[in-house]
């Protein structure tokens, strides 16, 4: 198997089998957003305790990129500080499919990280709070 | 004739075809989106740029003379592709400039409350441009509805018909659907409201013959770019004293016949509507492509595209849980929409790339009609006539094996689930599709090929 297979075989383990799909009912912010072009579509849920994602679960269809990117990118913020997770860019999410990613496809790849960027921004600015 | 259609012969014409992408022999099947071009039309540009480059209609050396004339010329034998006069033919960039032409020039003499038709199954360029004027002038924009095999509704289109209406602009051939619509037909109901009517000939004009005499549009759009010729070349066909009346969309120089500070008189036919320096090399190419197809044979074209989409749906229709948009084989052109179980049409077509395959996954600039079909997209294979039989079992198979590798295991916790909560599932055309009258004609079909309009759940 080759090298760029490998890679392919962890985004198609992440497309079926999500890590942290579902339904957040105890949160802080919630954000969606989608990608009308593509019609891939991510709703994420977050809940910050002090200054750190405590958790996070997204829902969301679409295309293996943007839905494995989302459970990739979900599993690397958890614990992280809400500052950390805005320095994240979208090279660290190419890094984490580990596939060259076309032009077209790299707003497929960076959805979720855009959704729960905006959705830790209106966090701060009290927009979204919930319980 | 058909003897002499020979497509191993007619592959050596286009030098792309041999290009390898993952180790694979290119299998293009994008045709819709745009096509190969053949040696000839390649060498008729390099020769222009390296023996008769100089300006239009403005040197009177001999370059530029040559020049004039061979660009002249290239009107001539396009018009005489479609049945029209060389002043009857403009140079665009592409089909979507001359359909922007055409909405600015005609809405600007039309009044608040009157009406466009349309209809469901337009490219955005056939929509946008309408929509945005129809904005900014008051005017209403209908939409002829569908039918659920993905043909054109003929009694919507009728009973959205009234003296109100001013334009009637549809599309020839879906390049979503496939469909071909009865555009000679259209044109009668909508000269009988005394409309102008508006053809999109984008994906006719370089698949079958077309005559807009026969048809008796008063204009026709269509890009260069699918019929074998080089971008950012279009045509607009328009009948000359339509043409004489209508006011130019672009203004400066070529298009004038004399500028005084105060005011300016417009040049003749068909160059009023060609302000600037053209793109003179793209129209002498794109004669050299209509006699390239010429050569060929229209018809010869057309019978190939055919058995090519027969042929595909029923290898196709092999697949397990795919779903086949647009109507039964006789009714559409060689355009094959599908979608294959619930895998996102990006991933098919990112897939089958691997193979060499190259087809479109998307909403094929049709939001609307997707929307309408409640799906985000679907993949599309698009046939032209160097397409061969072969080349469809390598894309029948490549999708054999995206099945296999995007099947969902029973226990995985998977997003399929959720496709179900997608907003635009449930709509009335959805209700309607699920027509059961429908579903029996469907089921009669001899291929067992699923041909419908949307997605069952
Ligand atoms: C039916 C139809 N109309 C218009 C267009 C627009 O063509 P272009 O992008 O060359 O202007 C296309 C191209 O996809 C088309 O298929």
């Amino acid at each position: 198997m080759s090298f760029d297979e490998l890679y392919r075989e962890q985004i198609m383990d992440h497309y079926k089998n999500p890590r942290n799909h579902g339904v957040l009912e105890n949160f802080s912010f919630k954000f969606f957003d989608n990608n009308p072009l593509c019609g891939d579509e991510i709703e994420i849920r977050a809940l910050v305790e002090g200054n750190v994602l405590k958790d996070v679960r997204f829902t969301g269809k679409g295309c293996s990129i943007s839905q494995a990117a989302a459970s990739m990118l979900t599993e690397i913020v958890k614990g992280k500080t809400l500052a950390e997770v805005q320095q994240l860019n979208r090279d660290n999410v190419i890094e984490l499919l580990g596939i060259p990613v076309g032009p077209v496809r790299v707003k497929c790849a960076v959805l979720s990280l855009v959704a729960l960027k905006n959705g830790i921004a209106e966090f701060h600015n009290g927009v979204n709070k919930n319980g | 004739m058909s003897q002499m259609f020979d497509v191993c012969k007619i592959r050596n014409d286009f030098p792309i075809l041999r290009t390898k992408i993952n180790d694979k022999l290119l299998v293009y099947l994008d045709n819709a989106a745009t096509t190969q071009k053949p040696k000839k039309v390649l060498k008729s540009i390099k020769k222009y740029y390296e023996t008769t480059n100089a300006n239009i209609h403005r040197g009177v050396y001999k370059m530029s003379e040559e020049a004039t004339r061979l660009y002249e010329e290239a009107h001539a034998v396009v018009g005489k592709f479609i049945n029209a006069a060389a002043e009857e033919i403009v140079f665009t960039r592409n089909a979507t400039e001359s359909l922007n032409l055409l909405a600015y020039s005609l809405c600007s003499s039309l009044n608040a409350g009157d009406e466009i038709l349309l209809t469901q199954m337009e490219h955005h360029s056939n929509i946008v441009p309408w929509q945005q004027l129809a904005k900014q002038r008051g005017l209403k924009v209908n939409y002829a509805e569908i039918n659920a095999d993905g043909t054109l509704n003929i009694e919507s289109f009728k009973s959205l018909l009234n003296n109100k209406t001013r334009i009637v602009s549809v599309t020839h051939v879906s390049n979503f659907l496939g469909t071909i619509n009865p555009v000679d037909e259209l044109s009668k109901l909508a000269h009988s409201v005394n409309a102008i009517f508006i053809v999109d000939a984008s994906q006719s004009v370089p698949h079958m013959p077309v005559d807009v005499k026969k048809i008796n549009c008063d204009f026709a759009a269509f890009s260069g770019h699918k019929m074998c010729g080089p971008t950012g070349i279009g045509v607009l066909y328009g009948k000359k004293e339509l043409l004489e009346k209508l006011p130019p969309f672009l203004f400066g120089g070529d298009m004038i016949k004399e500028v005084t500070f105060e005011d300016s008189k417009w040049n003749e036919l068909p160059w009023k509507f060609e302000a600037g320096t053209p793109h003179i090399a793209g129209g002498i190419a794109l004669a050299e492509a209509v006699k390239y197809l010429k050569k060929i044979g229209v018809e010869n074209i057309q019978k190939h595209e055919r058995e090519l989409t027969m042929y595909a749906l029923q290898r196709l229709g092999e697949i397990p849980n795919i779903t086949i948009y647009g109507p039964s084989a006789e009714k559409r052109s060689g355009i094959t929409s599908f979608n294959v179980g619930q895998i996102h049409p990006h991933d098919v077509a990112a897939f089958v790339d691997r193979f060499g395959v190259a087809i479109r996954g998307g909403h094929h600039c049709a939001m609307p009609l997707a929307k309408l079909l409640c799906v985000t997209g679907t993949a599309r294979a698009s046939f032209y006539f160097y397409n061969t039989k072969e080349e469809i079992d390598v894309l029948v198979d490549a999708l054999k094996k995206a099945q296999e590798f995007f099947s969902m295991s029973e226990n995985s916790n998977n997003l399929t689930n959720n496709l179900k909560t997608y907003p635009n599932t449930k709509n009335e055309f959805s209700e309607r599709l699920k027509n059961p009258s429908q579903k029996t004609k469907n089921e009669e079909n001899k291929n067992k090929i699923k041909i419908q309009g949307v997605i069952e759940e």
